[in-house]
């Protein structure tokens, strides 16, 4: 995982649930990359077009709410969004997305201080983002989790365990 | 120092003496399910992370419910990979058109109270209603259970809900989670267990208590869990003797208790687009409506098509209006045939769906068009959920969505009953 990174932000708002990130009647395409270009289509079909790789969401609270579809975090990471900034993510999401390799931070002020198109850039070395000048704290990620963010997710792990 | 239904739950399962929120620990999975929606990319998980033999196959149940019956030629993919997965790894619990999964596991006792179960879907939580630790979770997790029968967790902090007294007419659980929904907010109840109990509780039947735990996932709980009884043991087929340890202590610690007078329920709705959206029908009466729906792991039991019946028999349900009713398994589906119940719903016009997920998630079914209006008993009222985003959806129990279709538009569905 790059210690520190740049990238554009996207803002989303609160309570943007998984049928939004992906909507159902595209989860029996093939591939994810089929469905990558139907992100957030109900709510902004032009987005996906839009983002380019390394690009940062900044979004409210309950990011990722909803069902327990994984396509919702493996279509971001297939993206190459660099990592979601919300102030808080449902449950089930969170762990799709760590699974994934896709990173996630919290914080709870970014959102209320950033316009969509800004620049933010993440340290996390020292667990902060930055807008120009101002600083938010982010909370740390558990070693563990940033390791297997950084093999990619679940499967590499899994792999590893069973001497693949 | 006492512990809670959900913490009794997971000593049960991991032999442990005590627990305490946000401890991490491996559960031992009692039964998972997958559906047809997930199954190719759980076996594509399982090949990719280096297994070959599942840990299991008799604790692994499939059902196929999203995709029956199929809309699209690519639908059948999904059922012929999970067939041959099934076959290949000797799982024998495979229900290719028996009903919606969330209903057919604890109808058919693959899930019984005190077990730790997972399901690739979020609506998982179901289960809680019979006493058990259940909830969803995605298919790469699912993946690593299949190889390895365990699966980390957080102990999760409980929201408690004491309800007590008598419901009045009109007002169903539904009415009671929904309240409950616009009073904590759709992440609320994030990465908690809530759980539900008090003498109202006590009252509703396992189908009433089904949809409580059923909707926990929508303030973002990992479960939603009700003390099981004598109901839930007769429903489960178990000796209740064996599951004692399965209540809250008295002295147990709880994040947060909200105490509820049932008496002040009314008959309420979630308007669009959100589960938290909550308003009294009375505050909607009269709000034009093009297609009602009842059906789902929500609300498509037995009883919710009794009541839906009450209403619309000898009636016809108003011109230009839809109402698409989806019993949520076979088994609902025959007995509510054989009480009479569908042939009342048919002649008052509602169309029948076989019992499956198909309008629910939007996939088919019903699926609607830019400016439509849906009245709705399923879970989710999201931007887009059962077809255009430029449609709107208001999420209501079944006695209000079937007085609603009798006159297109939202009424009180007191006056019916």
């Amino acid at each position: 995982m790059k210690e520190a990174f740049k990238g554009r932000v996207w803002k989303l708002g609160d309570d943007i649930d998984t049928d939004i990130i992906i909507p159902t009647q595209f989860l029996a395409l093939k591939t994810v990359e089929d469905m990558k270009k139907y992100a957030f289509n109900p709510l902004r079909p032009e987005l996906a077009a839009q983002i380019q790789p390394g690009d940062i969401i900044v979004a409210g609270k309950n990011f990722g709410c909803g069902s327990s579809r994984e396509q919702a975090p493996e279509i971001l990471a297939a993206l190459k969004i660099s990592c979601i900034i919300a102030k808080s993510y449902a449950r089930i999401f969170y762990r799709n997305a760590f699974n994934n390799g896709l990173l996630l931070l919290e914080n709870s002020e970014l959102y209320d201080c950033c316009s969509e198109g800004d620049h933010v850039s993440v340290h996390l070395e020292s667990s902060q983002v930055l807008l120009g000048e101002k600083s938010f704290e982010v909370a740390s990620i558990p070693t563990d989790l940033l390791q297997m963010v950084e093999a990619g997710g679940l499967v590499p792990f899994m792999r590893k365990r069973n001497g693949k | 120092m006492g512990y809670t239904l959900t913490e009794k739950i997971i000593m049960r399962n991991t032999k442990k003496s005590s627990v305490t929120p946000g401890e991490l620990l491996n559960v031992n999975v009692d039964r998972v399910m997958v559906h047809d929606i997930f199954a190719p990319f759980v076996v594509e998980k399982f090949r990719e992370m280096g297994f070959e033999k599942v840990w299991n196959p008799d604790k692994i149940v499939f059902v196929y419910d999203h995709l029956v019956p199929t809309s699209f030629i690519e639908d059948f993919r999904h059922h012929k990979i999970a067939d041959a997965f099934a076959a290949e790894q000797h799982i024998k619990a495979v229900h290719r058109a028996d009903g919606v999964c969330h209903q057919l596991m604890p109808e058919l006792r693959y899930v019984v109270p005190g077990q730790v179960v997972f399901g690739t879907d979020s609506h998982t939580t179901t289960y809680g209603a019979i006493g058990s630790f259940s909830t969803g979770i995605g298919y790469t997790e699912m993946a690593a259970i299949f190889g390895t029968g365990q699966l980390w967790i957080k102990v999760p902090p409980t929201l408690k809900f004491t309800i007590n007294g008598e419901l009045p007419k009109g007002v169903y659980s539904k009415d009671i989670i929904l309240r409950i929904l616009g009073d904590i907010g759709a992440d609320g109840g994030t990465y908690k267990a809530l759980e539900f109990g008090g003498s109202t509780i006590k009252g509703l039947s396992i189908s009433s208590r089904m949809t409580l735990s059923n909707m926990a996932v929508e303030a973002g709980a990992k479960v939603g869990v009700i003390e099981p009884d004598e109901k839930t043991f007769a429903f489960s087929g178990v000796e209740g003797s064996q599951f004692q340890d399965l209540k809250s202590d008295p002295d147990a610690s709880y994040e947060k208790v909200f105490n509820y007078d049932a008496s002040t329920f009314k008959p309420v709705v979630a308007c669009p687009s959100n589960v938290d959206n909550i308003s009294d029908v009375e505050a909607l009466l009269g709000t034009k409506i093009d297609q009602g729906f009842i059906g789902s792991c929500t609300n498509g039991r037995f009883e919710d098509l009794e009541v839906a019946a009450k209403i619309l028999k000898g009636r016809k349900i108003a011109p230009f209006t839809k109402l698409i009713v989806t019993p949520a398994s076979r088994s609902i589906y025959a007995e509510a045939a054989k009480a009479g119940i569908i042939g009342i719903l048919v002649e008052a016009g509602a169309i029948m769906n076989p019992p499956a997920c198909g309008l629910c998630c939007g996939r088919s079914g019903g699926i609607v068009s830019d400016g439509e209006r849906v009245i709705a008993t399923n879970n989710r009222n999201f931007l887009g959920r059962m077809g255009s985003p430029k449609s709107e959806i208001f999420l209501a129990s079944p006695a209000t969505v079937a007085a609603a279709a009798l006159e297109g538009k939202i009424v009180d569905p007191r006056k019916y009953l």
